[in-house]
């Protein structure tokens, strides 16, 4: 936000590694939490569907606001996975239980 | 970033502002226009006469068009003239080859004498329509990347909520003539005035090309078979095959008035002809999306084309269906009457101004650090070239856009290309100017441009057509004469900014209002 001289090549690292985390990291949690909600919600197949995908992008906004309103790059990145793991395996509860 | 919450989002909200400003600018100017569509394609297609309504009579006329210009056709499309469109529109798709979509021919028929309309080739309002969410690239890349910019404009508001905590208290606050700070609180004011609308329009916009941009929950429903999920979720319409035995279709009349029943009057706004001319011809009638806010694709009444009969009524939404069309509805706003449709209109301007201040805010502020050397860095002096570009480029394009309209000939060659190319070659040439002349120049000569070109367009047309004002105000076609008066108010508009951005410049030379500013900011 300073003038450009005075940024660090670390603070530059650090938010590109942010916008990373932000754009895919947060891509990956919408994703997931569309689809846990697609097999887990208690109606239609459709419907459940059609709930997901449109709630997804709340989840994405809350992933982008994490990724840079944390202390760290690391913490984003690990703000980001924690709730990526635990809707994957949900999800993968989900498709196993559909499965059988 | 080692600041509190809010320094974060503030930070946040100013780069991606900056970054997308640009694209979200066009975006929201061409989006508003498309709320007048229909209008501004009524104004670049003078030829097709507004007829007043008699829906019996033009589909009556309609059928008998394309009886007579596409018997063999696989499929007919008829749209019936509106309020606001008075084209009759028919469509045909000619016989598939197995594996092949046929061609699609359309002509726009007079509803009273039955002979196509001999109306000049254009794309009229649809361009703009198009363009604020295709962005004139290849398919489906402008849907991808207007619907990320959506993604953004979102991310700015909440984090510009965020920033601006004191929402209400500050709506109050407009200091004018105070340079920097007038923009900013004419940011907040209008940010904050259609916030509403701000959150409806961009959160549609996302849940409209949902599908699209997020499959994940529909491959992990449905599995490979994804078209599933459309024909569940827009009860499909089973049309049956062709058999191949010839048999008359129908008037399409008594269909039109049974569906009408169905739906305790609401009105049709558009009819599919599945295999005309076999005995197992279907006739799709589907429901106008003026009728009411939440659409419902699945909003048809079927009939056996050959005999009449009626075979389903289809419609009713589940509740995220609902929700879902609901947001659809909302964001096209077919269902506005002309009041509502102007505060859409009056909105989306809002929208595209808060856009504008925050990108003019931006460079003024990093500006004031250089004001007193009078020499600006590489990276602000592209920041002020798009500017100029983006924005008062866009208001010269779409000028040219309406002038190519009216000057290229009938007979031209690919007419309708070549005013979107008027379009883009007008928005080049801005960008080029734009980054040769210096700062303020550049945004006074462009906006002079823009004011000339959109303020003689009730001259051009009162010269090229027969259609000026005079004439459309006396028989009351509001719309002719409102695209008319709304160019002229916009150019009067560019003119005053223009002329306002002259005076400001001549007795304050520009160090002097930067070091005011910086004393008032000590001070404080």
């Amino acid at each position: 936000m300073k003038s450009k001289t005075t940024l660090p090549v670390s603070y530059r690292l650090a938010v590109t590694s942010r916008a990373l985390a932000a754009v895919f990291g947060g891509y990956l949690i919408a994703s997931l939490a569309a689809v846990c909600m697609a097999l887990w919600l208690p109606t239609s197949r459709a419907d459940a569907v059609v709930t997901g995908m449109m709630s997804s992008f709340v989840f994405y906004l809350l992933a982008v606001l994490w990724c840079f309103a944390c202390r760290t790059a690391w913490r984003a990145w690990f703000g980001v996975m924690l709730p990526t793991a635990a809707f994957a395996t949900l999800a993968g509860v989900g498709l196993w239980m559909a499965r059988t | 970033m080692k600041e509190g919450f809010r320094q974060a989002m503030a930070w946040l909200h100013t780069w991606v502002g900056l970054i997308f400003g640009w694209l979200l600018f066009a975006i929201f100017l061409t989006g508003t226009l498309a709320y007048f569509k229909d209008e501004i394609t009524h104004w670049m297609q003078p030829e097709v006469q507004a007829h007043p309504l008699d829906d019996a009579r033009s589909l009556a006329v309609a059928q008998a068009y394309l009886q007579q210009h596409a018997p063999d056709a696989a499929r007919w499309f008829i749209t019936l003239p509106n309020s606001r469109d008075p084209g009759l529109s028919v469509m045909w798709q000619d016989k598939l080859d197995p594996g092949k979509r046929g061609n699609f021919v359309q002509k726009v028929v007079d509803p009273v004498s039955g002979e196509a309309v001999l109306a000049r080739d254009s794309k009229g309002g649809e361009f703009f329509y198009r363009f604020h969410f295709q962005l004139q690239m290849p398919h489906p890349w402008g849907r991808w990347l207007s619907t990320l910019a959506a993604m953004v404009m979102f991310v700015a508001l909440i984090t510009g909520i965020v920033t601006h905590k004191k929402i209400f208290k500050d709506f109050f606050t407009f200091r004018p003539r105070k340079g920097q700070r007038s923009w900013l609180d004419g940011h907040n004011a209008v940010g904050v005035l259609v916030l509403p609308f701000h959150l409806m329009i961009t959160y549609s916009s996302l849940v409209i090309f949902m599908s699209m941009v997020m499959p994940a929950p529909i491959m992990a429903s449905y599995g490979a078979d994804t078209r599933a999920f459309f024909s569940e979720m827009f009860p499909a319409t089973d049309n049956a095959p062709a058999l191949g035995q010839p048999a008359p279709l129908q008037s399409l009349v008594p269909m039109y008035t049974q569906a009408r029943a169905q739906w305790a009057g609401g009105q049709v706004g558009r009819l599919a002809v599945n295999n005309p001319g076999d005995v197992n011809a279907s006739v799709n009638i589907f429901r106008a999306g003026s009728d009411r806010v939440a659409q419902d694709f699945g909003s048809m009444v079927s009939f056996n084309g050959a005999t009449g009969e009626l075979l389903r009524v289809g419609g009713g939404q589940s509740l995220p269906a609902l929700i879902g069309g609901t947001f659809y509805g909302l964001h096209m706003g077919h269902f506005a009457t002309p009041v509502l449709r102007w505060l859409y209109f009056i909105c989306g301007l809002a929208g595209t101004a808060m856009i504008g201040t925050g990108l003019v805010m931006w460079l003024g502020k990093r500006q004031l650090k250089h004001a007193r050397t009078g020499v600006m860095p590489y990276e602000l002096r592209l920041v002020e070239t798009l500017n100029i570009a983006s924005m008062s480029g866009l208001l010269i394009a779409i000028g040219a856009f309406f002038w190519a309209n009216r000057l290229l000939p009938a007979s031209f060659a690919e007419r309708s290309d070549w005013e979107v190319q008027a379009f883009f070659i007008a928005w080049g040439l801005s960008l080029l100017h734009a980054a040769l002349r210096r700062g303020r120049w550049g945004w006074i000569e462009q906006l002079s441009c823009a004011a000339l070109l959109l303020g003689a367009v009730p001259l051009l047309n009162a010269i090229t057509t027969e259609q000026h004002l005079g004439v459309s105000l006396a028989r009351g076609d509001w719309a002719m004469a409102g695209f008319d008066l709304t160019c002229l108010g916009s150019g009067v508009f560019l003119a005053w900014a223009a002329w306002k951005m002259r005076c400001r410049m001549a007795p304050q030379p520009t160090a002097e209002r930067a070091l005011g500013l910086n004393l008032t900011r000590e001070a404080r």
